[in-house]
């Protein structure tokens, strides 16, 4: 029997890349999903008009040029020459045009922006023009956007399809091209070398810069059973194993073919969200006394391990990037400052009201931290219950705004990825904007009107300035609790090279020596 | 006997009728809203609503009920929610792969299990019927994913003579095929062989038993003619009761084996789709094991007029 030019590829496994990604592919519609895992598809197979760089700095990617009118209402931009979908049709402003218009459906930054928007316009085939009613100073960087929603291009015939239906053309213009006939939802997504990728001439940095392919064929391989999945690593079945859990690692690390290393300079925060309809934590005492009580370093130790991989972050906004700082935490998050918590909890009146702590078993990293909250919450002594069940069921129940004891919730946990938390634009926890806010329902017309004016902000000071007042006001409120920062190192054979430091995995640049 | 055949084929569909409305109720009654999950942490209550309607969610259970079943009569399975991809596309995908671990498995235990048993109950009371026992015992004990691990760890990292994962089609070769499936069903078969070599010790032992065991050993047959001749033709039909059953095992532990050898199969399409609420792929699953269910018992059912000539339909 004849080898397809796909078994021959896969044969000559110095050309092929083996990645087993953090999760299974299952949506290949970036806009329609925000799961992280089809991020990183977008990111294989399409490209964005602007990115940010390891300065958290946003730089044109398909863009060559761009003009802002003096009144800063008019943004005209010019595609680079030599964009071209996978199908070989030349990239245009219309394409353009219409990708952002469906990103802004569904994205929360490209909602405000679209509030701002008078018009679009294509101008030419390389060309377009936004126009708006008011200046909106973070346009760029909302094009910019590296995570979920993230702003990617799309041809228009596919960015047409409706913001809530799926598309089912997966056709980019990124370095990568999706070989939808040899996908297995649940195994396997396979990707081959874009020829026809004009990358910038720039070096990588982050998510922008050149995105060169330097292997032919990449392929995703899904095990979802951890110990298999490390086992498969450590006899070169695959090249690289995107996020080992922590209790593998020291198998990994003693491993001479094997490297272990963290790529993801500023990882995810834990968080601890309150139900504020409901009581206890209706009650702001109640929730500063929680806040009191949390020592990150516990929480860290349960989800990350070892020292080397987190760090306490007192902050709303993901430690290491430009607008975090310790404002209004002094004295927080590295010890339980029990006499306080009580103080408080004396104050706020508390009358033996069940806190119930919701958890998912199939989410370690959620249910480490909601073993930890049980266990502070007792000693501070308050009647804390925990009701684990599975993920589907969690994100099912935290939507109940009943009482605890007609199915509801007071505190569930999560993590959030860092890039989803550098500023008041992207991070939805910080919303409080009471029954429209995220689960959890927080309500603060401080931070909606401090959030508000951030983002009108002219220059970056006066952004700083904003985002460490609504840090103050939310330690003040606390729409959540961050329970710390932690890394989530990656493990892979020791002939790859050319891995890009970054909050997201990029596989451009990557190669099999 | 072909009349039979008939009646049983056609009395599957009332019976898949029941499983379809059962399990459809379970789901629908169920926590969990597949909507939330595609919905994302960020999205207002208005979003997540128009999800459930471009999914049919918001419409009520006889709507949702008789739309499926309406498109499951006409052979169309629906459309998976988060892959957006027919169903009978990703049970296509995933058929081979279970069916073959199923049936190297089935021929893995029955050829290990039958003599052993038949061994076993032959030598009742020796070193080598305790060892069948332990063997059993074994077997049934320790469960199928601490058995896949050490096969992983002795075989595959240790002596590298099998892969750690993954499946190869036997299209793709014989013997990458046979590599690949190797380990996974001997991991499976260990429980379906200590069950089969226990009734097939116990049902020969009744037999061994029998006056005519007796009479056949007198006219002077070898033990290969009484054992396998006489005794086993005559202890075989509830051995092949057994392993009938025994495909429900199977099934089970699919899921478990294909997760630790990540083979993409049925079993793991299952559970990744009850996890995440993919409503349409569990239904078509579901319906699917059981028509296969129904028609092993009546494989089974036939099987028993070629073992014993006195069963007749």
């Amino acid at each position: 029997m004849a080898l397809t030019p796909a078994d021959a590829a896969a044969q000559d496994s110095s050309k092929t890349l083996r990645f087993i990604p953090q999760a299974d592919l299952r949506s290949l519609d970036p806009i329609w999903t925000t799961a992280y895992i089809t991020r990183n598809h977008g990111y294989m197979v399409y490209d964005t008009l602007f990115a940010l760089d390891k300065d958290f700095k946003p730089q044109p990617q398909m863009v060559d040029s761009w003009t802002v009118s003096q009144d800063q209402k008019t943004y005209r931009f010019t595609l680079r020459e030599g964009l071209k979908w996978h199908d070989g049709a030349p990239v245009t402003g219309a394409d353009c045009i219409a990708s952002i218009q469906r990103w802004a459906k569904r994205d929360p930054l490209g909602q405000k922006m679209a509030e701002a928007v008078d018009s679009y316009a294509a101008d030419g085939d390389k060309s377009f023009t936004i126009t708006l009613k008011e200046p909106f100073p973070l346009l760029i960087d909302g094009l910019a956007k590296p995570s979920s929603n993230t702003p990617f291009m799309m041809p228009k015939r596919v960015a047409d399809t409706d913001a809530f239906q799926q598309i089912t053309d997966p056709t980019g213009s990124g370095p990568f091209k999706f070989v939808k006939e040899e996908w297995v939802p649940g195994s396997k997504a396979v990707y081959v070398k874009n020829a026809d990728y004009v990358p910038r001439k720039e070096p990588p940095s982050f998510a922008a810069g050149g995105k060169v392919a330097k292997v032919d064929r990449v392929e995703w391989i899904y095990i979802p059973d951890a110990a298999t999945a490390a086992a498969a690593l450590t006899a070169g079945e695959v090249d690289w194993f995107e996020q080992p859990p922590t209790d593998l690692l020291p198998l990994m690390q003693s491993n001479p073919d094997v490297t272990v290393a963290n790529v993801d300079p500023l990882g995810n925060s834990g968080i601890l969200r309150f139900n504020q309809l409901q009581p206890p934590f209706n009650n702001e005492k109640m929730r500063q006394a929680v806040l009191q009580l949390v020592d990150q370093r516990d929480y860290m130790r349960a989800v990350a391990g070892d020292e080397k991989n987190w760090q306490v972050c007192p902050s709303v906004y993901a430690c290491n990037t430009p607008l975090a700082s310790d404002a209004g935490s002094k004295g927080l998050f590295e010890k339980t400052n029990l006499d306080k918590a009580k103080a408080l909890i004396k104050e706020a009146g508390y009358k033996g009201e069940k806190i119930v702590v919701i958890s998912a078993t199939d989410q370690w990293i959620v249910h480490n931290q909601a073993l930890v909250t049980v266990e502070l919450l007792k000693s501070a002594g308050l009647d804390a219950e925990l009701q684990a069940n599975d993920w589907g069921t969690l994100i099912t129940r935290r939507t109940s705004k009943e009482p605890v004891d007609k199915g509801g919730w007071s505190i569930f946990h999560t993590w959030i990825a860092a890039p989803d938390l550098l500023t008041p634009a992207v991070n939805f926890a910080l919303r409080a904007n009471g029954e429209k806010a995220w689960f959890g329902w927080a309500s603060d017309a401080k931070i909606e009107e401090l959030r508000d004016a951030w983002f009108k902000a002219p220059d970056p000071a006066t952004q700083k300035k904003l985002a460490t007042d609504i840090q103050v006001e939310a330690f003040q409120s606390v729409p959540y609790v961050p329970t710390g920062q932690f890394l989530i190192p990656t493990a892979y054979r020791k002939n790859i090279q050319g891995i890009i430091v970054a909050p997201a995995v990029f596989l451009w640049n990557v190669e099999k020596k | 006997m072909f009349a039979y055949i008939i009646r049983r084929v056609a009395a599957t569909i009332p019976v898949m009728f029941v499983v379809a409305l059962f399990v459809f109720s379970l789901l629908y009654l169920s926590p969990g809203d597949p909507a939330l999950i595609i919905a994302g942490d960020t999205a207002t209550a208005d979003d997540i609503a128009r999800i459930r309607a471009a999914l049919g969610l918001d419409q009520p259970f006889y709507v949702q009920f008789g739309t499926w079943l309406w498109h499951v009569v006409r052979g169309d399975l629906g459309i998976s929610i988060f892959t957006n991809l027919p169903v009978t596309t990703l049970i296509a995908q995933r058929l081979e792969p279970t069916v073959a671990l199923t049936l190297t498995t089935l021929v893995v235990a029955v050829s290990v299990a039958i003599p052993m048993g038949v061994a076993a109950a032959w030598k009742a009371g020796t070193w080598i019927d305790r060892l069948v026992m332990l063997f059993a015992v074994l077997g049934f004990s320790v469960p199928i994913f601490v058995v896949a691990y050490l096969l992983i760890f002795g075989f595959s990292i240790g002596l590298n003579w099998f892969p750690v994962q993954g499946y190869t089609s036997i299209r793709q070769g014989f013997l990458p095929f046979l590599r690949h499936i190797t380990l996974p069903s001997i991991a499976l078969g260990l429980t379906y062989a200590a069950l089969i070599a226990r009734i097939t010790r116990a049902s020969m032992l009744e037999v061994l038993s029998q006056d005519y065991i007796r009479t056949a050993q007198a006219k002077g047959l070898s033990n290969r003619q009484v054992l396998v001749g006489h005794a086993l033709k005559n202890a075989a039909v509830p051995i092949a009761t057994i392993i009938g059953i025994g495909v429900a095992l199977l099934i089970s532990g699919v899921v478990v084996t294909e997760t630790v050898f990540a083979i993409p199969g049925l079993g793991r399409l299952t559970v990744d789709a009850i996890l995440r609420r993919d409503y349409p792929i569990i239904q078509g699953v579901i319906l699917l094991f059981s028509a296969a269910y129904v028609l092993v018992n009546l494989a089974v059912d036939v099987s028993y007029t070629l073992l014993d000539p006195r069963v007749r339909y």
